[in-house]
């Protein structure tokens, strides 16, 4: 196998390459920060989830703290399971609730962590009782009309 | 009734035909992908032909990667300044590139840039009877001309891709951020929260090994099967650049189908 000088130009064609994979996954889809911090999975389970979607976001205070793992629908309380993976750098008071929350007006749905005030903290494995579900606008503009419904009569 | 049955006729030999053609391709490609292990032995051809498909496609496909990325930072940010979210211009930017434009733009121009050599070459080769002077010293024409041809190619254009995919983000970075003044914070936040690197540019990469198999199988079938006379190898190049562009565009629809529906 002669050498040639085409095995620098391939070489650093070769690396060109890589330098641009690199920069796509490293810089654009940071794959360092997300996909290899240690997590915990905690559980909780919501009336109604709207539009949440896997890999949501979980926000403390806007910060990220963790993702979506997954969603799946349980049979006996006709709730949403929805599993957590917190990021074990952040520790929350096991009576921390969880709201889902729209990012702007049209904006996609997240899970908001609000601390609570007891001493222990989650652990995985753990069950967050509090929860509070999306807002749905078709349940908002019906209670409205039932409120204005209700109104009509008192006045003359 | 005479009529109709030479119309049967003409339709059965059409049909063989095809069936024919199509023998023949899927045997070519079955030898091609049996061939690596020999190529791994001959590197020494594949890098020549990387070299030659690789690196100097490297100038279109960098000059291309950027002007698309300046153009889709300018459209983006015209379109998505409208709902007041030019925010979102980096994840608009780098997923469309990094899933959409950059494997199917740079086949293309990889189609037109290699493809079309590799086409002539192997024609002009078979029109001066290169190929069956080989065949007579006992070398194969289809392992030592066309499949260091058909690895170097299916090596390059993956490489070629993601650097558009790169140069791109950084299109659009220039012209968002430096020239339209997005929050830099915000253009790669966003991004970095929305492409995923397996569902995303993993898919991409995926995408963009399939088309060079596909352009390079292409042009390397019809320079091999061009009829060996000038007009012969000039319908064969022009072939190889509409069959190979309609093959990219369908088989993306058809991974696109496969890999984003969820």
């Amino acid at each position: 196998m002669g050498k040639s000088k085409n095995d620098i130009w391939v070489g650093l064609f070769v690396l060109v390459g890589l330098v641009a994979v690199l920069f796509l996954s490293l810089q654009s889809a940071n794959l360092l920060s997300l996909n290899w911090q240690k997590t915990y999975h905690v559980s909780a389970n919501f009336d109604n989830i709207g539009g949440l979607k896997r890999q949501a976001a979980v926000k403390s205070a806007g910060v990220v703290v963790g993702r979506v793992e997954s969603i799946t629908f349980d049979d006996k309380t006709f709730q949403a399971k929805v599993d957590l993976a917190l990021d074990e750098r952040f520790a929350f008071p096991k009576d921390s609730s969880l709201k889902i929350l729209t990012s702007g007006l049209l904006g996609e749905q997240y899970i908001g962590i609000e601390a609570g005030s007891d001493a222990a903290n989650l652990v995985a494995g753990d069950k967050i009782q509090a929860t509070q579900s999306a807002v749905v606008l078709e349940n908002l503009i019906s209670q409205f009309l039932y409120n204005k419904a209700s109104d009509a009569p008192s006045k003359p | 009734m005479q009529k109709f049955l030479s119309m049967l006729e003409r339709l059965g030999q059409w049909a063989r035909s095809e069936l024919k053609a199509m023998g023949h391709a899927a045997r070519l490609f079955a030898v091609l992908i049996m061939s690596f292990w020999s190529n791994v032995r001959r590197s020494n051809l594949v890098r020549d032909q990387i070299h030659f498909l690789g690196n100097y496609s490297l100038a279109i496909i960098s000059v291309s990667g950027l002007f698309v990325g300046f153009v889709l930072g300018l459209q983006g940010y015209y379109t998505l300044q409208r709902y007041g979210s030019s925010s979102a211009l980096g994840l608009l930017v780098a997923l469309s590139l990094v899933r959409e434009l950059g494997p199917v733009v740079s086949a293309l121009l990889f189609a037109g840039r290699a493809g079309t050599s590799l086409t002539a070459e192997i024609g002009l080769m078979k029109a001066g009877e290169q190929l069956s002077a080989m065949d007579m010293m006992a070398v194969d024409p289809v392992q030592r001309i066309l499949a260091p041809r058909f690895w170097g190619g299916v090596i390059a254009l993956p490489i070629l891709s993601a650097v558009f995919s790169a140069l791109g983000i950084v299109g659009g970075w220039i012209v968002g951020v430096v020239m339209i003044g997005v929050d830099s914070g915000s253009f790669w936040g966003q991004m970095q929260g929305g492409v995923d690197v397996w569902a995303d540019v993993g898919n991409g990469v995926i995408k963009s090994i399939v088309f060079a198999f596909t352009v390079t199988f292409v042009a390397l079938y019809q320079g091999n099967e061009a009829q060996p006379t000038p007009e012969g190898v000039s319908k064969a190049t022009t072939k190889t650049v509409v069959m190979a562009s309609l093959a990219v565009l369908a088989l993306d629809f058809v991974l696109t189908a496969l890999m984003f529906s969820i």
